[in-house]
């Protein structure tokens, strides 16, 4: 059974629920099972907010994930708090505009400043798109291409300024963290 | 597509045309989506002034013969339980939708599974029973729609969704299949009684002996319902030494600590009722002759495990593992639980 299991962290308002919301959608689109389960307490802007996606080539069990393969932390107080639920050989991608990456993690930590580099595309708000981007190139649970796709259908319904934007914060995030990625 | 907005999806499908709520986490999407939809198949979506106004605003609409539902969330559901006692009363159909919460009191908004004796024993005064599903996934509470808004119809009489606030916030590829819609006459409606003798819905009897009789048939209904409607789900029973029994979102995370274990070799199976009243008896019956251990693992302290003793006669052993409050079984936590028993 071949089933990556996902913690997003990060503060309310980064589009963390939205960044897995179409890391989720875009695993439907490539036939995959997946669930999101978002955290629905008091999140407010500036609070912190979290969801989990499950992908798996199988039903999947429980849609709440205790153990992580992947965490993305897109800032500091994140990173502390789900840090400790990814597995040993789980890989970590940190933005390390907002966060401290802990030293000493030999394998599988990813290190990339996703807020500066949608700050320098022109939005920092696109930073979540760059997450994802790398996200997907780092762990192939899905292809870069289908989220693109999605992005696409996005854009034309909403702001096409925006959605050019967070069609290069995917790509800079996917180069960011593969060298190489862009030729696959 | 997300648990909540799945329920109220497949209620638009299943023929329900009037629908009353009021707001309360983790059930607002459901609310909201109705809303937003109910009006395109030119049905009534209203927000109630309380969740009093919503349950006896269902008890109208079905009184007036069309297909009625209101949801909410575990202290909520408190509030409705006396138009839901007169709706058993008055034998009218409606649909219930309880994504429940921690408990008691006003309590957190945690996913819980603590409102199961409410649901299956009653809840509101008198002796009535609703028939109680429990979805484990989106797809299925979209299915479960279908069932329930039938079954009202086809008993008169209420029918509660048991989800927990997991399942209302979780999303998961659904796809929309429409649904087969069996019609009911209903010649008891109160259409207007031009031409006819005036219907009278009620659940008063003063008259010595009245009300005896209608318990008498609401009981011969009950048991009508309690062999045609127990509903489960097996697995892996065959060569099992442990049966685990779970039901909703707590299944979700027990099977895939099951599945773990059964990779590993252990002889486990699985039991998930998914109607909870009447409970599926009927699922342990063919284990009654062997000695095997059970487990009971539900997101409260202890209530669907009364059930399982119930259906074992009380005569095999049982052990419970169950947390609440915000509080969920892990799968380690469970795969321990079970390892103890083996």
């Amino acid at each position: 059974m071949n089933e990556t299991r996902i913690i997003i962290a990060g503060y309310g308002g980064q589009g963390i629920l939205l960044l897995g919301k179409i890391l989720a959608q875009a695993a439907m689109q490539e036939g995959k099972r997946v669930t999101f389960l978002p955290a629905y307490g008091a999140e407010v802007r500036g609070g912190t907010a979290n969801c989990m996606v499950v992908v798996s080539d199988e039903e999947i069990g429980s849609p709440f994930v205790e153990q992580a393969d992947v965490l993305v932390a897109m800032n500091e107080p994140s990173l502390r708090r789900f840090e400790g639920r990814l597995k040993p050989r789980g890989v970590m991608i940190v933005n390390s505009s907002l966060a401290q990456p802990p030293a000493g993690r030999a394998t599988g930590a990813v290190s990339v400043p996703f807020t500066d580099i949608a700050l320098k595309l022109g939005n920092a708000r696109s930073a979540n798109m760059v997450a994802l981007g790398c996200c997907a190139a780092s762990t192939q649970v899905v292809a870069l291409k289908t989220i693109s796709r999605i992005l696409q259908d996005f854009a034309g319904k909403t702001n096409k300024q925006l959605g050019e934007i967070n069609q290069q914060a995917l790509l800079a995030g996917s180069k960011a963290c593969t060298p190489g990625a862009s030729q696959r | 597509m997300s648990g909540n907005d799945a329920i109220a999806e497949g209620a638009i499908r299943a023929g329900c045309r009037f629908y009353a709520g009021y707001p309360i986490t983790p059930q607002n999407e459901l609310t909201a989506y109705m809303a937003e939809h109910m009006p395109e198949s030119g049905g009534v979506a209203i927000q109630a002034e309380s969740e009093l106004a919503a349950i006896n605003m269902v008890f109208g609409a079905a009184a007036a013969g069309a297909r009625a539902m209101t949801s909410s969330s575990s202290p909520g559901i408190s509030l409705k339980q006396e138009g839901i006692s007169y709706l058993a009363g008055a034998e009218l159909p409606g649909v219930i939708v309880n994504m429940m919460r921690g408990g008691p009191g006003l309590g957190n908004i945690a996913p819980s599974q603590s409102d199961y004796f409410q649901a299956t024993r009653g809840g509101g005064h008198g002796d009535y029973r609703c028939l109680v599903l429990a979805p484990a996934s989106v797809e299925e509470a979209f299915g479960q729609m279908f069932e329930a808004f039938d079954r009202a119809d086809r008993y008169r009489n209420p029918v509660i969704i048991l989800g927990d606030g997991m399942l209302g916030q979780m999303m998961e590829p659904l796809s929309v299949s429409p649904g087969r819609i069996k019609s009911y006459a209903k010649p008891w409606a109160l259409t207007g009684c031009k031409g006819r003798a005036p219907n009278i819905i009620r659940s008063l009897y003063l008259k010595d002996g009245a009300l005896e009789d209608v318990n008498l048939r609401l009981q011969k209904k009950y048991a009508l319902m309690r062999r045609t409607e127990q509903r489960w789900e097996s697995a892996c029973l065959d060569d099992a030494r442990v049966v685990v029994v779970a039901y909703g979102g707590m299944f979700r995370i027990v099977k895939g600590a099951v599945r773990k274990l059964r990779e590993a070799g252990k002889k486990i199976g699985l039991i998930r009722p998914i109607s909870l009243w009447p409970f599926p008896d009927r699922a342990f019956e063919p284990l009654l002759k062997k000695r095997l251990s059970y487990l009971a693992v539900e997101m409260s302290y202890g209530q669907m495990i009364e059930d399982v003793r119930l259906a074992l006669c009380t005569r095999q052993p049982i052990e419970f593992l169950g947390r609440a409050g915000g509080g969920i079984p892990t799968e380690e936590a469970i795969i321990k639980k079970i390892k103890t028993m083996l």
